[in-house]
């Protein structure tokens, strides 16, 4: 069983998401509406790990060894600024929180072949977030992007 | 007559539940004038809170000189508040009053002509407009304008220049409201109406401190108390108001822990059946993921996170779950408290579970804090489109188009209309270059003063001000516009209950100060907006004009006009909207079949994710086939962003207070009013100020992360761990520090406090 892969992945894609979101609300703090709720958003993520860890325990996780390098995805290493810096900022974490629902959307299918009632849960629970994090980041980057790319020096 | 200032809310007329609210004719003239004195009377209504009381203003040699609650009123039925009857018409005729544009030569405001002033704001904004487009132009109005001074920018702003970047202070507070309404209903306007409360058999209060913002409506309930059958009185607020007196029940919750109490009142509702589940079968989705949301909300659970007694909570639910009719009305102090759409929400929640919504006394009103902020919403001259028409909705973005006879691709629909905060966050950022403000004051009403202030000031940012006094942002201004004030022109504005009311002109507007409407009117010929066929974009010569013309902008919506007139609205009560030819006397209350305003095509909103903000995308929208049907929406409850810790104690929270009106520009400089409540203060309750040596009158600091303000205090019945300041003091006749200073974003944040061991000196 490979499982244990997917769930290493899963757990370390929702902590970059977590931090990347953190770095986001420190980073961009002087918009009006970021600071706030990056962090309640890295809260959820922090949430979504504690909700995987009965899973981990049942299937075991692979975090290191054999898993190859290149499935992870990076975290922001330091926000960018201005205009243009928040929506590049703003698209990468909408690529990890892609990369993170699809991860959710595989284990779901996995759920569904072992009839694992609990892991089911806790997958409909967090990717609903997941998708809702998605959404308010295009939400936001849509509202950012005329602005950062047509007027902003 | 009583002396209205002692006594706030007049003389009792008590009545019984289903009885019409008896007639009381409040008035008040200049001192030794009597009646038969006066020359004439003209019709208008009050202006200073969002009640709309109807009234007569009273005119002799070409100056007013006094008012008259008009009794024929749906409204008021004669009455007036203090703001009415002291600061209307004192108010205005101030000395401070500007009388002639200004523009800024030499790092100084002169005096110019209007020629002048208004050359030099079309240069600018057709510079900009060449040079870097529609995106460098913003506007932020109030909630203070008249509907036809309204629809007038936003026609300028969505249709001539193109721009999203349009806001009010309005969203501040009552955007709340709005929001609500479009998240259950799937549209803006209040279900109900002032006369649900001659019907009730319960009223809710939830943050709102009536008593204080709408003095008058205050009056009726407290009528109805005084009368053989009261309706019961529940009441959520921190502070020990006025209302809280007549409370049944009274949840002094934390500030900041509406959400959570909500959430408890909801599953007592469901634990003990007292929903109606075919009238939410019928008429409402999401019922099962509201259950599940509110599941682990015992009265317990949230008794311990509000700080307030179980059975409390129970006996609240119980009052909402059995009396055969409830009204409710929500403000404040759950509009400018964390999760303050998700709070309101559940109001609206909790009244489709009853199906307590169409019938006389089964009301709900998402309040107003301003006079005319409705008009603002339904106009689009702040975040939303004309006729709560739909931005993700091509169609009525074509509608919109074809109605102004413009390129649909120049009404920007592309992403949702920017926030107030945004549109300075831009003109920080130096993407926004012009900015015009009317009718508000943002150096002192927004959060975060201090960058607001210095935001206002760049050099680069062409700062347009409007308004009838050298304010705090104006004296920032590079062109200052002197505007007419209230009675010295005619328009018309609807209240808090839906009610249409004309205000006519009554003097001449001091100096050269002229029409809000004709100045925005002025501005689009100068700017030479045109339609598709070459024509001027705006070819309205008066209020009336633009008032036929927002009439066919409404026809078909919710807020229908079409059945109105200027005529109609002259001589007897104001008229609630729609009032179109199938409601020619206008609809007392909405949704009376259970049919909502939510179908897709129809809708003003897909809605949102209430936690995040997100938008709902229009193809879920429609996949969950709506269809008249309301969303019982909800999100989980947060802690405050900010919770109380050992550096910072308490909790601060501001309101209101009955004889002040948001930055006092009006009312403090009417005497009467400022005598009685002349400067800035903080409330503690008796318990803190105990504690940390404080006794009454002293002066203390108040002291946030980001900000300090210094008043004396009073020791009050606010609860222990609180700390409440009133928001109408700025600082420009410096009486006080300025309240929003400390307020951060509009989410309830922590505050310390000390004694500067000083008394207050004078
Ligand atoms: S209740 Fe409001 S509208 Fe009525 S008189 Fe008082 S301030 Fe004016």
């Amino acid at each position: 069983m490979n499982l244990h892969i997917y769930l290493g992945l899963l757990h370390q894609g929702e902590q970059t998401l977590a931090k990347s979101f953190r770095q986001v609300s420190e980073g961009h703090g002087s918009e009006p509406d970021v600071h706030f709720l990056c962090q309640s958003l890295a809260q959820q993520c922090d949430h979504h790990e504690k909700l995987l860890l009965p899973i981990v325990q049942q299937y075991g996780q692979d975090s290191s060894a054999d898993e190859p390098e290149r499935l992870h995805a990076e975290g922001l290493s330091k926000t960018r600024s201005g205009p243009v810096g928040l929506l590049r900022d703003l698209q990468d974490l909408y690529l990890l929180a892609s990369l993170v629902d699809v991860t959710w959307t595989m284990l779901e299918q996995a759920g569904q072949a072992l009839r694992d009632r609990n892991l089911l849960a806790v997958v409909e629970h967090c990717q609903k977030e997941t998708k809702v994090q998605r959404r308010w980041l295009q939400t936001r980057m849509k509202q950012a992007a005329p602005q950062a790319l047509i007027v902003a020096s | 007559m009583a002396d209205r200032i002692t006594d706030i809310w007049g003389t009792r007329t008590p009545f019984a539940g289903g009885d019409e609210w008896p007639t009381r004719v409040d008035f008040a003239l200049e001192a030794r004038l009597t009646e038969d004195d006066i020359d004439h009377w003209v019709q208008s209504a009050c202006v200073l809170c969002s009640n709309g009381c109807g009234c007569d203003i009273a005119v002799k040699d070409g100056l007013m000189v006094g008012i008259r609650g008009r009794s024929a009123d749906r409204i008021n039925k004669g009455r007036l508040g203090p703001k009415g009857l002291f600061a209307s018409w004192q108010g205005v005729a101030h000395k401070d009053r500007l009388t002639r544009p200004l523009i800024r030569e030499g790092g100084h405001l002169v005096e110019t002509d209007w020629d002048t002033a208004m050359s030099r704001v079309v240069a600018r904004s057709k510079e900009l407009l060449a040079s870097k487009g529609p995106l460098s132009h913003g506007f932020y109005t109030s909630g203070q304008l008249f509907l036809e001074e309204y629809y007038a920018l936003a026609v300028i702003g969505k249709a001539g220049i193109g721009t999203p970047h349009m806001d009010g202070n309005t969203r501040l507070c009552t955007a709340t409201a709005a929001s609500a309404l479009k998240e259950t209903f799937g549209a803006d306007g209040q279900p109900g109406a002032y006369e649900d409360i001659d019907a009730c058999d319960a009223i809710f209060l939830y943050g709102h401190n009536m008593p204080e913002t709408q003095t008058v409506l205050w009056s009726r309930i407290l009528d109805r108390l005084a009368g053989p059958t009261p309706p019961k009185l529940v009441c959520v607020d921190p502070r020990n108001t006025e209302a809280a007196r007549y409370a049944t029940v009274h949840l002094a919750v934390r500030p900041g822990t509406n959400l959570a109490l909500m959430h408890a009142l909801i599953r007592e509702v469901l634990k003990n059946g007292w929903h109606d589940p075919q009238y939410v079968t019928e008429h409402a989705i999401g019922f099962d993921e509201l259950q599940e949301a509110v599941q682990e909300w015992t009265p317990e659970a949230a008794a311990e996170i509000c700080g307030v007694k179980a059975d409390d909570i129970r006996e609240a639910a119980w009052i909402f779950g059995t009396s055969s009719t409830v009204l409710s009305t929500v403000l404040q102090g759950f509009y400018q408290s964390s999760q303050a759409t998700a709070s309101s929400c559940q109001v609206n929640n909790l009244h489709l579970l009853r199906g307590m919504l169409g019938r006389p006394g089964a009301g709900l009103l998402q309040m107003n804090g301003q006079p005319t902020a409705q008009n603002n919403r339904e106009c689009g001259a702040d975040g939303d489109l004309p006729g709560f028409r739909n931005w993700g909705n091509q169609g009525h973005i074509e509608e919109l188009a074809s109605l102004w006879n413009v390129d649909p691709g120049v009404i920007p629909h592309w992403a949702p209309p920017t926030h107030a905060m945004q549109i300075f966050r831009y003109a920080e950022q130096g993407s926004i270059d012009f900015l015009w403000v009317s009718a508000t004051n943002p150096a002192v009403s927004m959060p975060e003063l201090p960058r607001i202030r210095k935001i206002l000031s760049k050099p680069d940012l062409f700062l347009v001000v409007q308004d009838l006094y050298l304010t705090e942002t104006a004296q920032l201004a590079d062109v200052v516009l002197p505007a007419a004030a209230w009675g010295e022109k005619t328009g018309t504005f609807t209240n808090a209950s839906r009610v249409v009311h004309l205000s006519d002109k009554t003097v001449e507007p001091p100096g050269d100060a002229r029409a809000d409407l004709d100045i925005f009117l002025d501005y689009s010929r100068r700017m030479e907006f045109s339609t598709l066929d070459g024509r001027p974009l705006l070819t309205w010569d008066g209020p009336e004009s633009a008032f036929e013309a927002w009439k066919d902008c409404s026809r078909g919506r919710p807020c229908d006009y079409t059945g109105l007139s200027y005529a109609k609205l002259r001589g007897g009560s104001g008229i609630p909207w729609p009032c179109n030819e199938e409601n020619p006397d206008g609809v007392t209350r909405l949704y009376t079949d259970g049919n909502f305003p939510s179908a897709p095509d129809y809708c003003e909103s897909y809605g949102h994710d209430l936690l995040t903000g997100a938008a709902v995308e229009p193809e879920s929208y429609r996949a969950q086939k709506p269809d008249g049907r309301a969303w019982l929406k909800t999100a989980p409850y947060h802690p405050p962003h900010e919770e109380p810790d050992d550096d910072y104690p308490f909790r601060y929270t501001t309101g209101r207070t009955a004889f002040h009106f948001h930055t006092r520009t009006k009312t403090a400089r009417s005497r009467t009013l400022n005598d009685a409540a002349p400067r800035m203060w903080v409330e503690i309750s008796v318990e803190d100020a105990q504690d940390l040596g404080i006794s009454e009158g002293d002066i203390v600091r108040v002291s946030s992360r980001r900000g300090v303000i210094e008043a004396p205090a009073r020791v009050s019945g606010v609860r222990p761990g609180t700390i409440f300041a009133p928001f109408h003091y700025g600082y420009w006749d410096a009486s006080g520090g300025g309240t929003p200073e400390l307020a951060w974003r509009v989410t309830a944040p922590t505050a310390m406090a000390n004694s500067t061991r000083r008394r207050q000196t004078s």
